[in-house]
Formats: structure tokens, C-alpha cells, sequence
């Protein structure tokens, strides 16, 4: 292969994938609820898929990204089973809060709503898997079911079921953290 | 519709996910239903205050800076290019996580991911005792069934007399969408004949497939997609077509 096709292919894949860096980056952060896991895991995501962008034949770019991060954070996943089991802990992942705050302060970061903003994310982070992950697949990062199903190759049946579960069930948590604060 | 059903379509008709016909269905429900009316509130109200708020991290400079560096730039170079190489070799992909990443482009061809929906969906209908919604060999009964349940009725043709007996029909899923299924018997082989509407008028000429041990012929005529799948063989699954599109044009002309 000539050397100036793999630049071409590397100047493709920038526009094509880069767009949607803080989308790889979001979801990262809410499946594996910490900030630097989260990006390394998006920098390997990122190398993978260049890798592998020549047997990429589309439709959608978001759909195939999250595919790919989906497997390294499972990757990440069994690595931290066998190396510490207390980072899953709800009290790490609650600890960290408080930064993603500092590092997410912004000028349009509405100033009254970060509070309820780092409620909810707690709320969403507690969500059990699959649940959550199809939670905010649909939610934060916008795909439609067709393209969760093809993310999280499962079928859009199973991604409808397993999306009324995970909104019944952050309803059931927002209701008793409203009892809560009452 | 059951409370059941309703309870996981209301929130595909939040995210506007469903055609007019689907989204009436499930309005009507609620209409009906307090405790569905109660949760269809509730969820609209949870949706509106989490499109509110600022839910989405943003990916840190340092990172971006890191990815951008990772991917060739520079004129091209031989040393870019070995480094490029380094990069494809030197990342831990095993072998399996490589299939994976295989496995998932493939989906994404849509043609496929809906011949697979479509082989799955004839599957659960050898399996699961739910074969046939409405049981009848005569066409003018299997016909008008369908109306109503589908924005357009799958043409039905007893195929009887060419060896192809009619013996009912069946509201399937296919794609999230609600699909007509025509179902034939040749000797004691099942043939789902699945039709759904389709933007395109074009004539696409038939192709056979096999998927997990299926034959399956699809084709576009007339604005709809034709899936015909089963297990007899496919020169048998190719003449049920050719008759078909026979008896269809017998029937446009005639
Ligand atoms: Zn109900």
C-alpha cells in the first residue's frame, strides 16, 4: 500500500471519529465511574478504532465507537475483578465526585443546577449494568434503539425492556432521595 | 395491550421511536389505563428534568491532545509510518477483542443485521408455538386481517395449486417495527413469507442467502421488501418466489 494512503485513511478517520471524543469520553466515564480509567480506556478505543477503520463500513460512526469502547472497558472490567475488588465500591466512586465537579466547571455550566447535576450522575452511576449503560446510550449520548442495539449487539427488543427497567429503577432512587431530603 | 407490554412501549413512544400506528396503540392505552398514565406522566416529567441537566462530561485537553498525537499527521514519512505500524502492533488487542470488533462492522451493514432479524424472527416461530395469528387457508380471510394492525396489508396469494399451501398469518417484529408474516407449508416445511414497506419503488431482483442453516430470499417490488425464509432447499425457496411474483402480476393485471 502506497504510504500516502495511510494518511489519507488517518485524515478520514480524524473527521470521521474525532466529532465525537466528550460522547466516548461520557459514556467511558459512566461505565467505569472514574476519571483516568475513563481515559485510557477512551485513548485505546481511539487507537483500536484506527485500526480497524478500514473494515469499517458504516452507517453510523457513534454507534461503532461505543462498540469498540464497550470492549475494552469489559477488558478493564475483568482486570480490576482480578486485581482490586474495592474499586467497584460505592464510597470510591462518591469520593471522586467533587472533582469531576472542579473539572467540569465551566462559564456555562449553570451554576444552581451542578448540585442537582452531580446528584443525578451518582444516581445513574449506581444503576446496575446492563441497565445503566443502555440508560445512557439513549439518554446523555442520543443514540436511537436502532443504533444501541447495534452498540451493545443486542436485539432492539432487549433494548427496550432493558431501557423501562433502567428508568423505573432511577425513578424508584430519584423518588427516595427526594423522600430523603425532605 | 397489557399493562406489561404498555409499561415498556410508553417509553418508546417518549423517545419517539414508534411508527403512527404503534404510537396510536399505546395512546390509547394509556388513555385508558391509570397506572400506565400514572408512569407515562412520571417518566415524562424524569426525561424533561434530565434533558435539563448537564449530564455529559466533557473529554479533558490533555486527552484530546494525546489521541490527536496518536494519529499519522506530518507529511508522509517512512518513520510515520512504521510508527503507525508500531501502534496497530504494539496495542493489546488480543485475538478475541479483534473477532469482536469484526463482528460488530458486520452489523453494522443494515441489509444483514435485518436478514438476521428476520431469520431470528422465523426461528421464534417454529419455536414458540406462535406460529400463526390468524389460521386460515383462504387468502380473503388472511388478507383482511392484516388490516389495521399494519399501515399496509402484506399481499396474500394461496399458492396452493402451485404446490405452496397458504395456511395463515402473523404479526412479527422485525427492526423494532411491527411486520406482516404470510406463512406457507411445502410437505411439512414452514416458509414465512415476511413483507414490509419500504421508501424505495425500485425493482430489486431476488437473492438467496443462508443464515444459520436458512435459506432466505429476499426482493423488492411494488414499494415492499419481501424476506422469504425457511430450511427447504434453495432452488424449492426460488420457484416459491417465482410463483409468487407470478400469481402477484396475474392478479395486478387480471
Ligand atoms: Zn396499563
Amino acid at each position: 500500500m502506497p504510504v500516502s494512503d495511510d494518511f489519507q485513511k488517518a485524515q478520514r478517520f480524524r473527521e470521521a471519529a474525532l466529532p465525537y471524543l466528550d460522547d466516548v469520553y461520557t459514556l467511558a466515564r459512566y461505565l467505569l465511574r472514574d476519571a483516568s480509567d475513563a481515559e485510557d480506556a477512551v485513548q485505546e478505543c481511539y487507537l483500536r478504532a484506527l485500526k480497524h477503520f478500514d473494515s469499517y463500513r458504516g452507517p453510523a460512526m457513534k454507534p461503532w465507537l461505543f462498540a469498540i469502547l464497550r470492549n475494552v472497558c469489559n477488558a478493564e472490567y475483568a482486570r480490576r475483578a482480578h486485581s482490586h475488588a474495592a474499586i467497584e465500591d460505592t464510597p470510591g466512586a462518591a469520593d471522586q465526585t467533587p472533582m469531576w465537579q472542579e473539572n467540569e466547571a465551566s462559564p456555562e455550566t449553570e451554576v444552581l443546577r451542578s448540585r442537582d447535576a452531580g446528584a443525578i450522575r451518582k444516581m445513574i452511576d449506581a444503576l446496575a449494568e446492563p441497565f445503566k449503560e443502555t440508560f445512557v446510550l439513549r439518554e446523555i449520548n442520543n443514540l436511537s434503539y436502532r443504533e444501541i442495539a447495534e452498540a451493545v449487539g443486542a436485539p432492539v427488543g432487549t433494548v427496550m425492556s432493558r431501557l423501562a427497567r433502567a428508568r423505573a429503577m432511577l425513578r424508584a432512587a430519584w423518588t427516595a432521595e427526594e423522600e430523603h431530603s425532605k | 395491550m397489557t399493562c406489561d407490554e404498555a409499561q415498556i412501549l410508553l417509553h418508546a413512544l417518549l423517545d419517539n421511536e414508534l411508527d403512527a400506528g404503534h404510537a396510536r396503540e399505546v395512546e390509547a392505552h394509556i388513555a385508558t389505563c391509570p397506572a400506565c398514565t400514572a408512569e407515562f406522566t412520571a417518566q415524562r416529567e424524569m426525561k424533561r428534568v434530565l434533558a435539563d441537566t448537564k449530564l455529559r462530561y466533557s473529554a479533558p485537553a490533555s486527552l484530546r491532545t494525546r489521541i490527536e498525537a496518536s494519529i499519522p499527521q506530518a507529511r508522509p514519512q517512512p518513520s510515520r509510518r512504521s510508527v503507525l505500524r508500531g501502534f496497530a502492533m504494539g496495542s493489546a488487542v488480543s485475538a478475541l477483542a479483534a473477532t469482536g470488533v469484526v463482528a460488530v462492522v458486520l452489523r453494522q451493514d443494515d441489509q444483514q443485521r435485518i436478514l438476521s432479524e428476520v431469520v431470528s424472527a422465523h426461528l421464534r416461530s417454529l419455536q414458540a408455538g406462535h406460529l400463526i395469528d390468524v389460521v386460515s387457508t383462504d387468502q380473503h380471510t388472511v388478507k383482511p386481517w392484516f388490516n389495521g394492525k399494519l399501515d399496509v396489508a402484506p399481499p396474500v396469494i394461496d399458492l396452493t395449486a402451485q404446490g405452496f399451501t397458504l395456511v395463515g398469518g402473523r404479526l412479527d417484529y422485525v427492526d423494532a417495527r411491527a411486520i406482516g408474516a404470510v406463512v406457507y407449508k411445502r410437505r411439512q416445511h414452514i416458509i414465512n413469507l415476511f413483507v414490509s414497506q419500504t421508501a424505495s419503488t425500485e425493482h430489486r431482483p431476488p437473492k438467496t442467502q443462508t443464515m444459520q442453516g436458512f435459506n432466505c430470499r429476499r426482493w423488492g417490488e411494488r414499494g415492499l421488501n419481501f424476506w422469504a425464509v425457511s430450511d427447504i432447499g434453495g432452488d424449492e425457496l426460488a420457484e416459491f418466489v417465482d410463483k409468487f411474483e407470478t400469481a402477484m402480476k396475474a392478479n395486478v393485471e387480471g
